[in-house]
C-alpha cells in the first residue's frame, strides 16, 4: 500500500475538536433514538400480546413494517418524501422550521425502527412467562394494567436484557447512517477529516476504537445490572 | 500485506520471462499485466465528466481520456484483450480506494491540489473550473455576499465545501449548511425546498440544472470562489505509470483532438450543457502539449 501515515495530524486543530463533536453527535443521536425506541417498542411489544385483537393488529402491522424496510431506505422516506406528504405549511417546517431538521429526523427514524426491534425482545420476554403466572394474577383479582405492571414486565425486561443491549448496540452503530442524510456525527467526522487532509485511515481507525471503546462499555455495564437484577429461581435466569 | 502480494505478483511475472524491463518498476503496470485487468474509478453523476448511462455504463469526458489512456497501457503491456473492471467511486472514497490499489485509475471530475497529491499523483489538467451557487431563477440572490441567513447544501468532502466555508467566513456572514452525500441530493434538496442554493463547481452546477426535471427554472451565479483545475488520479511514487498517462494527453492536446473530444461532451453536448471551451482551457491544452 503506498501511503504516507501521519498520526499527529488528528492531534491538530480542528480536527480534534471534529472528532469530539462528531463522537458527541453519535451518543446524541443513538441516547435520543433509544429514548423512543424503548417506550415505543415496550408499547408495541405488550400490544402484541393483549387478547384485545386490534391492538394485537396494530402492533403486529407496525412491527412488519417497521422491520422488513432496510434502515437506510428508512432514512431517505423520512427525510425527502415525509415532508412532502405533509400539507405544504408543515412540510416546510418540518424541513425549515425546526433547529437542526437532519438530527431530528434521524432520531426519530433510528427510534422507530428499533422500536420494532424492542417490540420483538417484549413480546417474546413476555411469552417466555409460563402462562400460570398470569392466571394466577388474574385470579387474585389484578387488572390487566396490573397484571403488567406488577407480575408479566418486571420479570419480562428482566430477561430480555441481554438482546436489549445488543438492540442498545445497534441504534449506537446505526447512528452512522445518519450522515446520508448530512449528521455530522462520528463516522461523517471521519469522512471530513480524510477529505480535508487525505489522512483517512487514521481518522477511520480513531473511530473504530471509539466505537469499540462504548460497545464495551455499555456491555460491561449491562452485564452488571443484568446481574444486580436477577431474581434467583426465576425462568432461565435459574439455569446458573 | 498487499505490497508482498503485489511483489508476489511482480516475482511470477519476471519468472515467467514475459514481463519488459517496465514492469519491475511500476507496481501499477505489473498488477495490472497479472491480474490482465485494470481497475477504473467512475463517478455515478459527475455530469458530463463520468456518469452512467441508460443501460448503468460510464460515459463521459473523463472516461473518454481514460480509454485512450488504457489502450496506451494495452499497447505498451502487449494484452490486446485487457480486461477492464469499472468501480463506482464518490468523493469520499476515490483516494482512499487509489491509494490502497483496488483502482488503477479514477476519472471523474477531481481536483488537483496540493493536498491530495501527498497521496495520489494526477495526470495533466484537462479542466479548469471553479466554485459557484445553483440557485431557482426567481431568487434574489446574486452571490455569497446576498446569502446571509441563507440555507446552502454543500457536498461533504469537496474543495467546494472548503472553498464555500472559507469565502463565508471570510465575509462575516452567517449561513446554514445542509452537508449532502453527492450532487444528486443536493439538487433533491434544493428542488424540495430544504435548501435556498447547492454550491458546487459550476460546470457540476450547469450539468445539474440541465438533467433537472425542469432545466430552465434554475440560474448559476456568482464569481468563483475557488480555482479548480480537473486531473485524472493515477498511484503515487509510478512515474511509469504516470508517464503513460502524461504522453497520451500530450498527444492528445498536441493533435487538437483533446479539444473534439470536449466538444463532443460540452458543445453543445449530449445534455446540452452548451459551455463552448474557454480561453483559459485552450491555453492550458496548449502549454501542456509536451513534444517527444
Amino acid at each position: 500500500m503506498n501511503y504516507n501515515w501521519n498520526w499527529g495530524v488528528l492531534l491538530d486543530d480542528p480536527y480534534l475538536m471534529w472528532m469530539y463533536t462528531g463522537f458527541g453527535w453519535t451518543c446524541l443521536v443513538a441516547i435520543c433514538a433509544w429514548v423512543i425506541a424503548f417506550t415505543l417498542g415496550s408499547i408495541i411489544g405488550v400490544m402484541r400480546t393483549l387478547d384485545n385483537g386490534i391492538a394485537r393488529g396494530i402492533g403486529t402491522v407496525y412491527v412488519e413494517i417497521f422491520r422488513n424496510i432496510p434502515l437506510l431506505v428508512q432514512m431517505f422516506l423520512w427525510y425527502f418524501v415525509f415532508p412532502e406528504l405533509l400539507p405544504k405549511d408543515w412540510g416546510h417546517f418540518v424541513k425549515r422550521g425546526i433547529p437542526l431538521p437532519e438530527f431530528w429526523t434521524a432520531v426519530v427514524c433510528l427510534g422507530t425502527y428499533t422500536a420494532a426491534r424492542v417490540a420483538e425482545q417484549v413480546r417474546s420476554g413476555i411469552g417466555a412467562i409460563r402462562n400460570d403466572q398470569r392466571n394466577a394474577a388474574i385470579a387474585i383479582g389484578l387488572t390487566s394494567v396490573q397484571v403488567y405492571r406488577y407480575v408479566l414486565l418486571p420479570v419480562g425486561f428482566r430477561i430480555i436484557i441481554p438482546p436489549l443491549t445488543s438492540d442498545f448496540l445497534g441504534v449506537f452503530k446505526n447512528s452512522s447512517l445518519g450522515l446520508t442524510i448530512g449528521v455530522l456525527e462520528l463516522t461523517a467526522q471521519s469522512r471530513q477529516i480524510t477529505e480535508y487532509t487525505f489522512q483517512g485511515f487514521e481518522a477511520f481507525t480513531v473511530a473504530t476504537v471509539l466505537y469499540c471503546l462504548v460497545t464495551f462499555t455499555v456491555m460491561t455495564l449491562m452485564q452488571k445490572i443484568e446481574g444486580r437484577t436477577r431474581i434467583p429461581g426465576m425462568l432461565s435466569l435459574g439455569a446458573k | 500485506m498487499f505490497k508482498k502480494l503485489l511483489l508476489g505478483m511482480a516475482a511470477i511475472a519476471v519468472a515467467a520471462g514475459t514481463t519488459p524491463a517496465f514492469a519491475q518498476n511500476s507496481p501499477t503496470l505489473a498488477k495490472i499485466k497479472a491480474a490482465g485487468t485494470i481497475s477504473m474509478g467512475h463517478r455515478e453523476a459527475s455530469v458530463p465528466f463520468s456518469y452512467m448511462d441508460k443501460d448503468g455504463k460510464p460515459i463521459g469526458y473523463s472516461i473518454d481520456i481514460c480509454m485512450l489512456f488504457i489502450n496506451e497501457v494495452k499497447k505498451e503491456l502487449n494484452i490486446p484483450d485487457l480486461k477492464i473492471k469499472y468501480v463506482p467511486v464518490t468523493s469520499q472514497t476515490r483516494i482512499p480506494l487509489l491509494a490502497n490499489g483496488t483502482i488503477d485509475i479514477e476519472c471523474g471530475s477531481t481536483t488537483n491540489n496540493l493536498t491530495r497529491a501527498k497521496q495520489i499523483d494526477y495526470l495533466p489538467v484537462t479542466f479548469i473550473t471553479g466554485t459557484k451557487i445553483l440557485l431557482k431563477k426567481d431568487s434574489s440572490i446574486k452571490g455569497i455576499e446576498d446569502m446571509n441567513g441563507k440555507t446552502v447544501g454543500l457536498s461533504l468532502g469537496t474543495t467546494n465545501e472548503k472553498a464555500f466555508k472559507a469565502a463565508a467566513a471570510e465575509l462575516k456572514i452567517d449561513v446554514k449548511y445542509v452537508m449532502v452525500k453527492d450532487h444528486p441530493q443536493g439538487m433533491l434538496n434544493l428542488e424540495s425546498g430544504r435548501t435556498d442554493a447547492y454550491s458546487t463547481d459550476d460546470v457540476l452546477l450547469y450539468g445539474l440544472a440541465s438533467t433537472s426535471k425542469d432545466p430552465a427554472s434554475w440560474k448559476v451565479v456568482g464569481k468563483f470562489l475557488s480555482y479548480d483545475p480537473y486531473g485524472i488520479m493515477v498511484p503515487r511514487n509510478d512515474s511509469e505509470f504516470r508517464l503513460i498517462g502524461t504522453r497520451t494527453i500530450a498527444d492528445l492536446m498536441r493533435s487538437g483532438e483533446l479539444e473534439k473530444i470536449y466538444d463532443k461532451w460540452f458543445n453543445p453536448g449530449p445534455t446540452n450543457i452548451n459551455m463552448p471551451i474557454s480561453s483559459d482551457l485552450k491555453k492550458a491544452f496548449e502549454i501542456q502539449a509536451l513534444p517527444h
